[in-house]
C-alpha cells in the first residue's frame, strides 16, 4: 500500500436515508488529501451536516464506505475517531464547566493522557487563556465558538471538521476564525468546513465542493472553479453613440446598450479571454473610440447560485458539460 | 480499552456532584433525618418491636434502599439525559469510546454517588439509633448490586426520555410507590394474607428484605432469592443498554 498517495479521507458511494424516509445523502463519493482545506457549500438541508456526522460516527450511514487515513470508520472506529476533531454547528457547551476543565475533558474522552501544557498552548492560540477559569455560561458567543474549537483540537486531530464555524458571528470574529484555520493548516491539519458564506470558501479553501439535495454537485479546486465556471465581462464606454454594430464586430458576443453608449462583452471561459485583444483591434479598425474600460468577474457566490438554482440534475449536467 | 475516556466521563460526572452538593447529598440526608425523627422517634416509640428489632432500627434498611434507588436512577438518568438535552452528546458519540466504556463512565459515577449517599445515610442513622450489621459483606453486595442495577435503569430512562417530565415520571410514579409498598416501613407479616401475596410481585420487596437480613437476619423472602433477583435485574438492564447502543436508539440517527 502506498501510504503517501492515500487520501486522508475517502468516501465511497455514501447513502443516508433517515427513518422518516428523507434521503439526506445520495451516493456521495469524495477524496480529500492530507493538508487540504475543503469548503462544502450548500443551501439548508443539502446534506452537509449529515455528511460530516456520518464521518464522525454520529449518524449511521445507510450504505457506503468511509475511511480515514486508510482506516474504516466502523471496524477501526477507535483509530478514525481519534484522528478526527469536530466543531459542531450549534454552540453546545457544558455551561457550568470552566473553559480549562471542558477542554481537558475532551482530551481525556478521546483517549489522550492529561497534558496541561498542550491545553495551555491551544487556549493561548485561541485567545482563551485569560478566561481558562471562567464558566462557559459567562462567555460571549464568539468565545464559546473558540471553546468548541479548543475542545476539537484538544486531542491533536489530523482532520478537523468545522460545521458552519462562522454562522452568526460578526465580521471581525469571522476574520479571526479564518486566521485560526490558516494557522491550523500550517500545522498540517486537514480541514473540512461547511459554510453558507461563499466569501468564506473563497477566502480560505483550497478546494470547493457544492452539495445540493444530498449529492455532490461539484468538487473543484477553487481557482480552477472560478476560472472554468466564472464569467468575465468587459464594459466599454464609447465617446460617441453607436447606431448598430459594424459587421466586422458581429463575431464577438457584444451587447450594445439602448442609448448606444456602452458595449458589453461577455466572456464565458478563461480560454475566450484571449479574444479581448482581437476585439480591441477590431474596434480600432472600425474607428470606434472608447473613453473608459471596466471589467467584472463573477464571484464564487454567483457560481454557487447558478449551480444550486435549478434542480441538482440540471446542475450536474451543467458541470459535466463544462 | 480507552481508560482515559472512561475516567474523563467519570470525573466530569463527579465534578457535577460537587457543584450540586446541596441537591445531591445534603437534601437526601435532611429528608432521611426527618424520617428517623418522625417514624423512628415520634411514632416508632409507640410501635412494638418488629422481629425483635426496635421500629427505628427496622426502618433503616428501607430508608437506605429508598435513597439508594431514587438516587441511582436520578444520577444515571440525568448523566446521559443532560448531554442529550444541551447537545453535547455529539462529543460522546464521536469519541473513540465503546458502549461498555460509556456505561462504565456514566454508571460508575452514578453508582459512586449513590453508594456515597447510602453510607452517609447509614452514618446519619447511627446518630439516631443503635445500629448492628450482622453480615457487612452481604450488606455491601446488596448496596453495590442495587446501585449498579438502578443506575443502569436510570441510564436507560435518560436515553429514552425526550423531556424532563418523562425523566421524572418513572422515579415518581413507579419507584417511590414500589419502595413504600415494598416493606420499607413494615414487615409483610403485618399485612393480610392476600396483600402478602401481592407484595411478592413487588421487586423492591426483595431488595429491602435482603438488605434487612444483612442487618438483623430477619427477612420477608429468602436472602439468596433476593440476591438472585437483583443480579437478574442487573443483567436485564445491561442487556437493554447494549441493545440501545447497537441500534443507536434515540442516540444515533
Amino acid at each position: 500500500m502506498n501510504a503517501v498517495a492515500e487520501p486522508i479521507l475517502k468516501i465511497e458511494n455514501l447513502c443516508k436515508t433517515y427513518s422518516g424516509g428523507s434521503q439526506a445523502l445520495k451516493n456521495v463519493s469524495l477524496d480529500i488529501e492530507k493538508g487540504e482545506i475543503v469548503a462544502l457549500l450548500g443551501p439548508n438541508g443539502a446534506g452537509k451536516t449529515t455528511l460530516i456526522s456520518s464521518i464522525c460516527g454520529i449518524v449511521r450511514p445507510t450504505s457506503g464506505h468511509i475511511t480515514v487515513a486508510g482506516f474504516d470508520i466502523v471496524n477501526d472506529y477507535r483509530k478514525t475517531r481519534s484522528l478526527i476533531g469536530l466543531v459542531p454547528q450549534e454552540l453546545t457547551t457544558d455551561s457550568f464547566e470552566t473553559v480549562f476543565n471542558t477542554v481537558s475533558f475532551s482530551r481525556g474522552l478521546f483517549g489522550r493522557r492529561p497534558d496541561p501544557a498542550h491545553i495551555e498552548r491551544i487556549l493561548t492560540s485561541l485567545s482563551l487563556w485569560d478566561r481558562k477559569d471562567s464558566k462557559i455560561i459567562t462567555l460571549s458567543g464568539g468565545m464559546k465558538r473558540r471553546v468548541l474549537i479548543a475542545k476539537a483540537l484538544s486531542h491533536e486531530p489530523s482532520v478537523l471538521f468545522l460545521d458552519e464555524p462562522t454562522a452568526g458571528v460578526d465580521v471581525s470574529l469571522r476574520k479571526d476564525m479564518w486566521k485560526i484555520v490558516s494557522e491550523l493548516r500550517e500545522s498540517g491539519v486537514t480541514i473540512i468546513l461547511t459554510t453558507h458564506y461563499i466569501e468564506e470558501a473563497e477566502e480560505i479553501a483550497d478546494r470547493v465542493g457544492v452539495i445540493n439535495h444530498g449529492e455532490i454537485v461539484l468538487m473543484e479546486d477553487k481557482q480552477t472553479l472560478i476560472r472554468k465556471l466564472g464569467q468575465k465581462q468587459l464594459f466599454l464606454d464609447l465617446f460617441e453613440p453607436l447606431q448598430k454594430l459594424p459587421a466586422s464586430l458581429t463575431k464577438f458576443a457584444l451587447d450594445l446598450s439602448e442609448n448606444g453608449m456602452r458595449l458589453t462583452y461577455t466572456l464565458g471561459t478563461y480560454e475566450q479571454r484571449t479574444d479581448i485583444a482581437a476585439l480591441l483591434d477590431g474596434l480600432k479598425t472600425a474607428n470606434i473610440a472608447f473613453r473608459d474600460l471596466q471589467t467584472a468577474q463573477s464571484s464564487l457566490e454567483e457560481i454557487f447560485v447558478n449551480l444550486v438554482g435549478g434542480s441538482s440534475n440540471t446542475s450536474t449536467a451543467k458541470v459535466a458539460e463544462r | 480499552m480507552n481508560v482515559d475516556g472512561v475516567l474523563a466521563i467519570y470525573r466530569f460526572e463527579m465534578s457535577r456532584t460537587r457543584r450540586t452538593l446541596i441537591q445531591s447529598i445534603v437534601a437526601p440526608v435532611i429528608s432521611t433525618s426527618l424520617y428517623f425523627i418522625v417514624f423512628g422517634a415520634a411514632i416508632g416509640s409507640r410501635i412494638q418491636e418488629v422481629g425483635g428489632v426496635s421500629y427505628g432500627a427496622f426502618i433503616v434498611p428501607g430508608l437506605i434502599m429508598l435513597n439508594l434507588l431514587t438516587n441511582s436512577i436520578s444520577n444515571g438518568s440525568f448523566g446521559i439525559y443532560f448531554p442529550k438535552f444541551v447537545g453535547t452528546v455529539y462529543e460522546i458519540l464521536s469519541a473513540p469510546v465503546s458502549t461498555l466504556e460509556i456505561v462504565l463512565g456514566y454508571v460508575g459515577a452514578a453508582v459512586s454517588k449513590a453508594l456515597l449517599l447510602g453510607f452517609i445515610i447509614l452514618l446519619t442513622a447511627s446518630l439516631f439509633i443503635e445500629l448492628r450489621i450482622a453480615h457487612p459483606l452481604i450488606m455491601l453486595a446488596f448496596l453495590i448490586l442495587t446501585a449498579i442495577s438502578f443506575s443502569l435503569l436510570g441510564f436507560i430512562l435518560g436515553i429514552w426520555a425526550d423531556n424532563f417530565e418523562q425523566l421524572s415520571v418513572v422515579p415518581a410514579l413507579v419507584i417511590t410507590p414500589l419502595v413504600f409498598l415494598g416493606g420499607s416501613f413494615y414487615s409483610t407479616d403485618m399485612l393480610p394474607p392476600f396483600w402478602q401475596t401481592v407484595s411478592l410481585f413487588n421487586p423492591v420487596l426483595y431488595l429491602i428484605s435482603g438488605l434487612r437480613w444483612s442487618f438483623y437476619e430477619i427477612s420477608d423472602v429468602n436472602v439468596f432469592v433476593s440476591l438472585g433477583s437483583v443480579l437478574l435485574f442487573l443483567l436485564i438492564c445491561f442487556s437493554i443498554v447494549v441493545c440501545i447502543f447497537k441500534t443507536g436508539y434515540k442516540l444515533r440517527s
